[in-house]
C-alpha cells in the first residue's frame, strides 16, 4: 500500500528518467551494472576469499586516502567497445569524491579477454596513461595469461594503490585540524544550530519556530557579520520558517548520518576524461 | 523620486524573470559547456602533437629509410601547430572545417606510420616505443572522449537555441548561431590500430 502522492512522483521520476536516458542511449550500448561494492565480480572470475581480501584492501585505502578503486568484471562486452563501457561505468557510478575525481575502474572482460584501467582527471598526473599501461601489460595480463586470475587481480590493484597513495587525503572528522579550507565557524554554527532546531521542532512544533527565530539570528551575530537592524528584520523571520520547515526534514537528516561510506560509491566523483589503458591477454 | 523607484522594482524583477522564463540563462549556460567541452577537445589532440616529435625519433632508429612515411607525420604535425585554437574556432565553421582536416590528416599519417612499424619487430620490442604507443593510446581515446562530449554539449545548445520559447530569445536578443559537431569522417578520423 502507498500514499497516492508516492505514486505519482515515482511515476513522474520514472517519466523524467525515461526522458533524459532514453534518446541518448545508442541501442546496442551494454547496460552498466549495478554497484555492489567494490569488487564487482559479474563474470565470477574471483575466488571468494580472494575477493574478500581485496574488497577490505580497497575498502581501507579509500578510508586514508578517499580514493576509490572498484572492480568490475562482466562475461562478456557483447559487442561494445570497451573503452565506451569502462568510460560509462566509471561516470555512473561516480567512482571517487566530488572535486577530487580520484576514481579508478578496473575493468576485465572475460569472454574478449580484455583488461581496462580507467582513470578519474585527478589521479591522471600519478597514474599516467603510460603507469596504467605498464600494470596492464606487465603485471595483470602475465598473470592471467598464466590462469593465475585471483593473483592477476591482487597484484594488479597492489599496482594501482602503490601508484596512487598519497596523492589524495581523506578528510577524516577526528582529527581535521583548523586548516584554510576549514568552513567558518558561521557555518559550523548554522549547522548545529539547524540540528538543535529541528530536533526541537521534531518534539514540539511551535518550540522549533521560536528556537529558529532566535538562532538564525544569534548565528550571524556570532559570525561577526556585519550585523544591521533591516538585516535583523530578515533574519528573524526566516529563522521563523526555517524552524517550521526543519523538522519535516529532520528523520532524513538523522537516517543519513554515518552512513558515508557504507553503500558503495555515489561520492559525486566521476570526472573520467578517458585516461587509463587497455589491453588484452 | 520614491515612486520611480517604486516602479523601477517591478519592472526590473519582470525583466530578470521574463528573461529566466525565455531561457535566456539556459542558452548562455549551454554556451559555456560548449565552450568548455571544446577547451577539453583541444587539450587532447594537443597532447597527441606533443607526443609526436619523440614518436618520430624513437622510429627513426630503427626505421630510418622509411623516410616518405615519417615526413608525413611531421609535415601533419606542422600543419597542427599552425591551426588556430581559442574558442573562436568553434564560432567560425570554415575554421572549424580546417581544423578537422588537419587533425584528420595527422591522424591518417599516423596511422600509416603504425602499419609501416609492424615491419620492424625490433622497434615494437624497444621499451621507449612501448611506451609512445601506450601513451598515443591513450591520447587517441581522450580525444575520442572529448570529441563525443563535445558533440553532446553541441547537440543541447543547438536543441536550446531552437526550441520554443528560446528561440525567440535568440533570434531577438543573443543572435548566437548554430555549433556545428565533429563529423565521422570515413576513415580518416579512425585511431590509428595501435596492436602489437
Amino acid at each position: 500500500m502507498s500514499h497516492p502522492s508516492h505514486a505519482i512522483s515515482r511515476i513522474l521520476l520514472l517519466l523524467a528518467i525515461i526522458c533524459v536516458l532514453g534518446p541518448t542511449r545508442p541501442a546496442v550500448a551494454l547496460d552498466v551494472p549495478p554497484y555492489k561494492g567494490y569488487v564487482n565480480d559479474y563474470a565470477d572470475m574471483i575466488s571468494q576469499p580472494a575477493e574478500v581480501k581485496l574488497e577490505r584492501a580497497l575498502q581501507s585505502f579509500d578510508l586514508t586516502d578517499s580514493t576509490q578503486v572498484a572492480i568490475l568484471t562482466v562475461p562478456t562486452l557483447a559487442g561494445d567497445s570497451l573503452e565506451d563501457f569502462s568510460i560509462r561505468t566509471a561516470a555512473q557510478w561516480q567512482i571517487g569524491q566530488r572535486g577530487k575525481d580520484n576514481g579508478v575502474l578496473l575493468l576485465v572482460a572475460e569472454k574478449e579477454r580484455a583488461v581496462r584501467i580507467e582513470v578519474g582527471r585527478g589521479l591522471e598526473r600519478v597514474l599516467t596513461d603510460l603507469l596504467s599501461g605498464c600494470c596492464v601489460d606487465g603485471v595483470i595480463t602475465p598473470s592471467f595469461q598464466a590462469g593465475r586470475i585471483d593473483q592477476g587481480f591482487e597484484a594488479g590493484v597492489t599496482a594501482i594503490i602503490q601508484a596512487t597513495r598519497g596523492e589524495f587525503k581523506a578528510a577524516r572528522r577526528a582529527d581535521r585540524g583548523r586548516s584554510a579550507e576549514e568552513p567558518s565557524p558561521l557555518f559550523h554554527f548554522l549547522f548545529f544550530g539547524m540540528f538543535v532546531v529541528g530536533l526541537l521542532g521534531k518534539i514540539w512544533r511551535p518550540l522549533g519556530v521560536a528556537a529558529g527565530t532566535i538562532l538564525f539570528p544569534l548565528a550571524f551575530l556570532f559570525g561577526l557579520l556585519p550585523f544591521s537592524f533591516l538585516l535583523l528584520f530578515l533574519l528573524i523571520p526566516a529563522g521563523a520558517f526555517g524552524g517550521w520547515l526543519l523538522p519535516l526534514f529532520m528523520t532524513g537528516m538523522l537516517l543519513r548520518g554515518g552512513g558515508y561510506y557504507g553503500g558503495g560509491f555515489g561520492g559525486g566523483g566521476g570526472g573520467f576524461g578517458g585516461g587509463g589503458a587497455s589491453g588484452r591477454w | 523620486m520614491m515612486r520611480r523607484i517604486a516602479l523601477f522594482i517591478p519592472v526590473f524583477l519582470l525583466v530578470c524573470f521574463g528573461l529566466t522564463g525565455c531561457g535566456y540563462n539556459t542558452i548562455q549556460q549551454n554556451d559555456e559547456t560548449v565552450i568548455a567541452a571544446w577547451g577539453d577537445v583541444e587539450a587532447a589532440y594537443q597532447r597527441r602533437a606533443d607526443l609526436i616529435p619523440n614518436l618520430v625519433e624513437v622510429v627513426k632508429g630503427y626505421a630510418a629509410h622509411e623516410k616518405e612515411t615519417l615526413s608525413a607525420v611531421t609535415e601533419a604535425r606542422a600543419k597542427v601547430g599552425q591551426l588556430q585554437l581559442g574558442s573562436d574556432v568553434i564560432n567560425n565553421p570554415e575554421a572549424l572545417a580546417r581544423f578537422q582536416d588537419a587533425q584528420g590528416g595527422l591522424s591518417s599519417a599516423l596511422s600509416r606510420l603504425m602499419v609501416v612499424v609492424e615491419q620492424y619487430p625490433d622497434l615494437k620490442a624497444n621499451q621507449n616505443f612501448r611506451d609512445l604507443q601506450h601513451q598515443l593510446e591513450g591520447t587517441e581515446n581522450r580525444i575520442n572522449v572529448a570529441r563525443v562530449r563535445y558533440n553532446e554539449a553541441v547537440r543541447i545548445f543547438n536543441t536550446s537555441i531552437r526550441t520554443f520559447p528560446n528561440n525567440l530569445t535568440n533570434n531577438f536578443l543573443l543572435k548566437l548561431p548554430r555549433r556545428e559537431p565533429f563529423k565521422a569522417e570515413a576513415g580518416a578520423e579512425k585511431a590509428p590500430a595501435v596492436k602489437f
